[in-house]
C-alpha cells in the first residue's frame, strides 16, 4: 500500500507489521526542533503531516544521506504534534507507552530501517528548511519522499510491534537465566 | 622539553586520517559484509528478511553513489599505531585533527561534535578530546578509524561485577541488549571488555570492535547465542538475528573486582586502516 501526504483516516486502518510506502512531503525533526516548535509553534501545516525523526547530511541544498534517528529520544516531546494533527511519525527503534496512547485513534508510527541513509536519500529530494540556525542535524528539513519503504511499528489501535518483541525478549531472558 | 613532529609527517597523518574516514564511511569491511550476508541468508522471520534486504540495498547504493552508509557519520575514534622510530609527541594529534576537519568537508560528514552541556556544535567534528585518539605501538605507522554513531554508543553499558559473578557475564551482555531493544539499530556487533579497571574495561570493549568478526571462539559464541535467543531482531522488529557477532577482550584486574563493559555497535561496523606514507 502506498500512503500519500497529507494523510487522513486511511492511517487508522493500518496494522502493526504492515509494510507500506510513503510518498509526499515529510518534515524532519529531532530533539532541538521539537523543543523549538513547542516554544515558537509548528512552522508547517501539521494537519495530515508526517514527521521524520532524522538529521540528514545536506550539501549545497541537496540531501546526501538521510536515514532515521532513534525515535525514543522524542518520547516526552511528541504529544503536541499529534494534538496538532500530525498523522504519522517516521523513525527507528519505536517509542514509549505514552506515545502509543497519544497515537490511539489518531496517527501511526512508521519504522524506517536504521542506517539506511543512502537508500533514504535515493527516495527523497530536499525542498526547503525551517530553523536552519539549529544546525544541519537539528533543523527542520522539508523533504519530498517517493515511495519510502516502511513498516507500521505502532498502529492507531495500540498495536505495537516493538513492545510485543520486547515482551517476548523479556520472557526469553528470564527463562534462559532462571530469573524468577 | 618538547619535540615537535616533522610538518611533513603531520601532513601525511592528516592525509591518512582523511583517507581512512572516507573508506570507513562509504564501504564496510569484508568481514562485516560477510557476517551480514550470512545472517541475511539464514534469517527466517519475514519482517527481518525485508530489513536485511533494505540494509544490503543501502550498502550497495552507498558504494555506487560514493556517499556515507549512514547519516550518523559518528564521532571520530582513532587508533594511531606508532612504530619505534616515530617519537610520541602530542602534536601528532594535530595531524589527525586536520584529517578529520578535511574529511568533514570532503566526504561530507555530519558535524556531530558538540559541547556536552551547552550543546554548541563545533562545526568540524573536532573539539575538546575529539577526535578520540588512542595510541598503540606497532611496527608500522598506521591510522585506524572507527567512526562511532550515537544510537548504538548510547546503548553501551558497564558493570562492576563481583569476582564471584564471572558466570553472570553472558547474562549481563544479554541484559544490555534486552534494555537496548531496537534502539541501537540491530543486528549489532558487541564488543565486550572483561577485566582491567573501570575505564579500562570500556576502552577494551571498544577495541574488541576492531577484531575481525568472521570468527568467534566458544565463549563469544555462547554469549552471541544468548543474545540471539532474545529474538529482538533487525531494528527491534523481531527476528533471529539480534547480534551478528560478539568479540571479547580480556585484561587482568584487581582480585576484588570484575569490570565488564559492553560497547554496542550497529550493523554498520565502520572501520578502516590506512598506512601513513612517509
Amino acid at each position: 500500500m502506498n500512503l500519500t501526504t497529507p494523510l487522513g483516516d486511511e492511517v487508522l486502518d493500518l496494522r502493526a507489521g504492515d509494510r507500506v510506502t510513503l510518498t509526499g512531503t515529510i518534515y524532519t525533526a529531532r530533539d532541538e526542533a521539537h523543543l523549538r516548535m513547542m516554544e515558537e509553534g509548528i512552522p508547517f501545516d501539521p494537519v495530515g503531516a508526517a514527521v521524520y525523526h532524522c538529521g540528514p547530511v545536506v550539501r549545497d541544498g541537496r540531501l546526501v544521506v538521510a536515514g532515521p534517528t532513534t525515535s525514543a529520544r522524542m518520547n516526552a516531546l511528541t504529544g503536541f504534534l499529534i494534538d496538532a494533527g500530525v498523522r504519522a511519525l517516521i523513525g527507528k527503534g519505536g517509542m514509549g507507552p505514552e506515545v502509543v496512547e497519544q497515537l490511539r485513534g489518531r496517527a501511526v508510527y512508521l519504522a524506517f530501517t536504521g542506517g539506511c541513509a543512502a537508500l533514504a536519500a535515493d527516495r527523497m529530494s530536499l525542498s526547503g528548511v525551517y530553523f536552519e540556525d539549529l544546525g544541519m542535524a537539528e533543523a527542520v528539513w522539508i523533504i519530498e519522499a517517493d515511495h519510502l519503504p516502511l513498516t507500521v511499528g505502532i498502529d492507531a489501535r495500540g498495536g505495537d510491534l516493538f513492545s510485543a518483541v520486547r515482551e517476548k525478549a523479556k520472557t526469553q531472558f528470564h527463562q534462559r537465566f532462571n530469573i524468577r | 622539553m618538547t619535540h615537535p613532529a616533522d610538518p611533513a609527517l603531520l601532513r601525511a597523518l592528516a592525509t591518512a586520517t582523511e583517507k581512512a574516514l572516507l573508506e570507513a564511511e562509504i564501504r564496510l569491511p569484508t568481514d562485516v559484509l560477510a557476517a551480514l550476508r550470512r545472517a541475511a541468508a539464514a534469517e527466517k522471520n519475514e519482517v527481518a528478511r525485508q530489513e536485511f534486504a533494505l540494509i544490503l540495498e543501502n550498502i550497495a547504493l552507498a558504494g555506487e553513489r560514493q556517499v556515507p552508509i549512514c547519516q550518523d557519520t559518528g564521532v571520530p575514534v582513532v587508533y594511531l599505531t606508532l612504530p619505534p622510530d616515530v617519537p610520541f609527541t602530542p602534536d601528532l594529534f594535530a595531524g589527525i585533527r586536520e584529517g578529520v576537519r578535511r574529511a568533514t568537508t570532503a566526504i561530507p560528514l555530519r558535524p556531530n561534535v558538540v559541547d556536552p552541556l551547552t550543546r554548541e556544535n563545533t562545526g568540524d567534528n573536532t573539539g575538546a578530546g575529539m577526535p578520540a585518539v588512542h595510541v598503540v605501538f606497532g611496527d608500522r605507522l598506521t591510522v585506524t578509524v572507527l567512526p562511532k554513531g550515537a544510537g548504538s554508543e548510547n546503548a553501551s553499558r558497564i558493570g562492576m561485577l563481583l569476582p564471584s559473578q564471572a558466570a553472570d557475564i553472558p547474562r549481563f551482555v544479554a541484559e544490555t541488549m534486552l534494555i537496548a531493544g531496537g534502539k541501537p539499530c540491530p543486528p549489532v556487533f558487541l564488543g565486550v571488555g572483561i577485566g582491567g579497571t573501570f575505564d579500562g574495561a570500556a576502552a577494551l570493549a571498544k577495541e574488541a570492535l576492531l577484531l575481525p568478526v568472521d570468527t568467534m571462539d566458544d565463549y563469544e559464541q555462547e554469549i552471541c547465542d544468548a543474545v540471539n535467543a532474545l529474538g529482538i531482531g533487525p531494528m527491534g522488529l523481531g527476528g533471529e538475528t539480534t547480534a551478528l557477532a560478539v568479540k571479547v577482550k580480556r585484561r587482568d584486574c584487581h582480585t576484588a573486582s570484575l569490570p565488564v563493559a559492553v560497547n554496542v555497535q550497529c550493523w554498520a561496523c565502520r572501520r578502516a586502516t590506512v598506512e601513513v606514507e612517509r
